[in-house]
């Protein structure tokens, strides 16, 4: 009787183990995330002052009532304060009363106050859109105090730096991947001389680290003046991802089949029209995959910004201004997380939204060396 | 006749002469105006500066048409160009129209930097004068770059390893779950995410107070609750401080690793693993007598590539500590040296010995992956 139920429950003790440590780990893999989604609409004081996850039902003692110090207690001995007895050091840690309330010193030993504090579930909640505008905007406006005054702050421009993200990196996708496209049909389907040695060049290529190219691109840019211009980041980006691409995209192209070229080409079509009607066309899968992982990768690129962009703030992309206020503001999290927040929502939508032929493309082996 | 042959050739060595000259006025015209347009283009992005966010939408619209439309361009003029001439000098030159762009920017950007770089390397900081191998001398013996040397084998060991372990453990564990698409997406998505911006996520975590105020850093909090006193996680402890950002690169890349295992897992036959049940082999024996080694070629593609990401590691140590606290690791020791002390030499041989790091590791992960024929 007990042998039919045995491996039933077996399997419900193995669901239960696999299903709960996946949980966990997962719950680790996404809780920094949620802590800085959740930060970056939070009040600069909330967040200063109670970790993030202070939103959530938690116990903590509260202020129900403060008065001031009552004249008759001497601070310097044992004090008799609402009932409780202690001394100041006890006060100001907080005495406890027979009905679980606190009687806390807060402040000196001249001017301080008495609260009388209770524990009682809170949450956290005081959220706003305050960081997100400061961080947005591109000029200084007037933010509103908790006590209703107001203040005027300087806007960190991320409105800009994402226009500046996006103005690199979709060209920085299309101009490599129709470069990777027209080459890898030239290698696959033409015949010309030393078409076998260009071919291991580029693969060859494929080691080379971008640390190399820097400094003697740097020069070159430099003296054509390219420097702190879209094209400049466009051409650097092609010429990194090119290796890559080429690669991919010729596995691709190569392994259609001959036929459709074939008949094609008895049609009287030529390579050009049979490039741009036929081939684009049915290698829009490798071209999709290969453009998410373009695009992700010049969209949170740092260091070829950092190299080619410099100083120049106008040009400035999302990572180098997130950077460079991690560095000259470190501490101000309410603005940190919401400017990391601002640079990962676009990705994040590209890989939620297409993850697909994200997969696809990393299977295939998108992934810069 | 003859009039009316007279009357014929002249106009047809008119009509010769006016095709051929127009076709060569046109074949000069048009590539004269488009690559006109184009630089007329190009200095207006860069001398037009923005006064407001609008403006500055706008410029980048007509960029992004500038850059994209102009790539298209030139592809298509020069090969409207090509296919003026005759068929046999169309099948000569069309191939470079296809690849010759390619080729071009690759022997700019990739080919003749490597030569340059290494010209460089054996010259001084300013390149006025050549000393030979000195700087690669300096890059294996001063403290600092051993130091990055050190680091790097760490990110390589410490990375490699645990992305890897934690990529087969999700893999496995979601391939058994009903939650496996949701799962594996959630753990995937650090991949979407810039390493400056995992940077500020892990520096919140790390984030540290003094032991009398509430501790907001998530780590911290659970270090305080039990009892101890607050960290500051990515100074202290050298070189331990590593792992604290080695975390980093564990956290965005175990997704990748996951991805390819759950696909290489997929492609084990089922029959096989049942047939190890069935003789009664473990779940442990069959993970690791039968999953493992039939997966062994993406393990090693993971690590590979893993190990070539780790290698040239550079933004989430510039962010989380700029390299302070003993974390310097080949990348950050080239940039400062290349951009902050301006010594070319120097920086161009550590970019040459990171190159030659990087080879036989890439070598290896093409050979392999060319064995998988994943495409």
């Amino acid at each position: 009787m007990s042998t039919p139920k045995n491996p039933k429950r077996k399997k419900m003790v193995s669901d239960i183990l696999i299903n709960g440590s996946l949980f966990l780990l997962v719950a680790l893999w996404i809780i920094p995330t949620i802590g800085l989604l959740v930060s970056s609409f939070r009040t600069r004081f909330d967040i200063q002052t109670s970790g993030w996850w202070a939103v959530f039902p938690h116990r903590e003692w509260v202020k129900v009532k403060e008065f001031a110090i009552p004249e008759n207690v001497d601070p310097n001995g044992v004090m008799e304060i609402d009932g409780v007895t202690g001394t100041f050091q006890e006060f100001r840690d907080g005495v406890s009363t027979p009905d679980g309330r606190k009687v806390t010193w807060v402040g000196n030993k001249r001017l301080g106050k008495i609260q009388i504090q209770e524990h009682r579930w809170v949450m956290r909640t005081d959220f706003t859109l305050d960081n997100y505008q400061q961080v947005l905007a591109g000029k200084s406006f007037e933010l509103k105090n908790p006590d209703g005054s107001t203040r005027i702050v300087q806007g960190d421009n991320f409105v800009g730096a994402f226009l500046n993200s996006l103005t690199v990196s979709i060209p920085a996708t299309v101009i490599p991947i129709l470069i990777a496209a027209f080459a890898a049909y030239g290698f696959a389907w033409m015949r010309f001389p030393g078409r076998r040695i260009l071919f291991i060049m580029v693969v060859a290529l494929l080691v080379v680290p971008l640390q190399i190219a820097l400094v003697p691109i740097l020069q070159d840019y430099v003296k054509l003046d390219l420097n702190g211009t879209f094209l400049a980041l466009w051409l650097a980006h092609t010429g990194f991802g090119l290796p890559l691409a080429t690669y991919l995209l010729f596995n691709y192209i190569s392994g259609l089949p001959r036929d459709i070229l074939e008949s094609a080409f008895i049609d009287g079509a030529s390579h050009f029209t049979i490039f741009t009607k036929l081939i684009l066309p049915l290698s829009v899968p490798a071209l999709a995959s290969f453009a998410i992982f373009q695009f992700l990768w010049v969209w949170n690129d740092y260091l070829v910004a950092l190299v080619f962009i410099g100083s120049k703030p106008d040009v400035q992309v999302l990572t180098m201004r997130l950077a460079e206020m991690v560095g000259s503001r470190g501490n101000d999290w309410h603005l940190l997380t919401a400017g990391a927040f601002v640079s990962m929502v676009l990705p994040l939508a590209v890989f939620f939204g297409l993850q697909r032929y994200f997969v696809r493309g990393l299977l295939a082996g998108s992934v810069k060396g | 006749m003859q009039k009316n042959n007279s009357g014929k050739r002249p106009t047809r060595v008119l009509d010769w002469l006016a095709t051929t000259f127009g076709r060569v006025v046109v074949s000069l015209v048009v590539p004269v105006v488009t690559l006109g347009i184009l630089i007329v283009g190009f200095r207006w992005l860069r001398d037009t500066i923005p006064d407001n966010n609008v403006q500055k939408a706008l410029i980048s619209l007509v960029a992004i048409i500038w850059g994209v439309g102009g790539a298209a361009m030139l592809y298509m003029l020069s090969n409207w160009l090509i296919e003026k001439l005759s068929p046999q000098w169309v099948r000569r030159l069309q191939p470079f129209v296809f690849v010759g762009p390619a080729i071009a920017i690759l022997g700019w950007y990739l080919a003749l930097p490597t030569v340059r770089t290494f010209w460089i390397s054996l010259h001084n900081r300013d390149g006025s004068e050549f000393v030979g191998l000195q700087n690669y001398v300096a890059v294996f013996t001063q403290r600092i770059m051993l130091e990055a040397f050190r680091n790097n084998l760490l990110w390589i060991v410490f990375g490699a390893t645990l992305s890897v372990t934690f990529g087969l453990l999700v893999a496995v564990l979601a391939d058994r779950s009903r939650f496996e698409t949701l799962a594996k997406s959630l753990v995937f998505m650090p991949m979407a995410i810039s390493m400056v911006g995992a940077g500020v996520i892990w520096n919140f975590i790390y984030e540290v107070k003094d032991a009398a105020s509430p501790q907001i850093g998530l780590l911290n909090a659970i270090w305080v609750g039990l009892g101890h006193e607050p960290q500051a996680w990515t100074a202290l402890l050298q070189p331990w401080n590593n792992l604290f950002l080695i975390v980093i690169v564990i956290w965005l890349q175990t997704g990748f690793a996951m991805v390819i295992f759950s696909a290489a897992i997929k492609g084990i036959p089922q029959e096989l693993i049942e047939a190890a049940r069935v003789d009664g082999a473990t779940e442990i024996q069959v993970f690791f007598k039968i999953m493992l080694p039939y997966i062994r070629g993406s393990v090693i593609t993971v690590a590979t590539t893993i190990i070539i990401f780790t290698l040239k590691i550079f933004d989430v140590v510039i962010v989380m500590t700029g390299g302070q606290f003993g974390t310097h690791v080949i990348a950050t020791q080239f940039y400062r040296q290349a951009f902050t002390n301006q010594n070319k030499g120097y920086a161009a041989a550590i970019a040459i010995v990171l190159l030659i790091a990087v080879i036989p590791v890439m070598v290896y992960n093409l050979k392999q992956f060319r064995e998988e024929e994943a495409f």
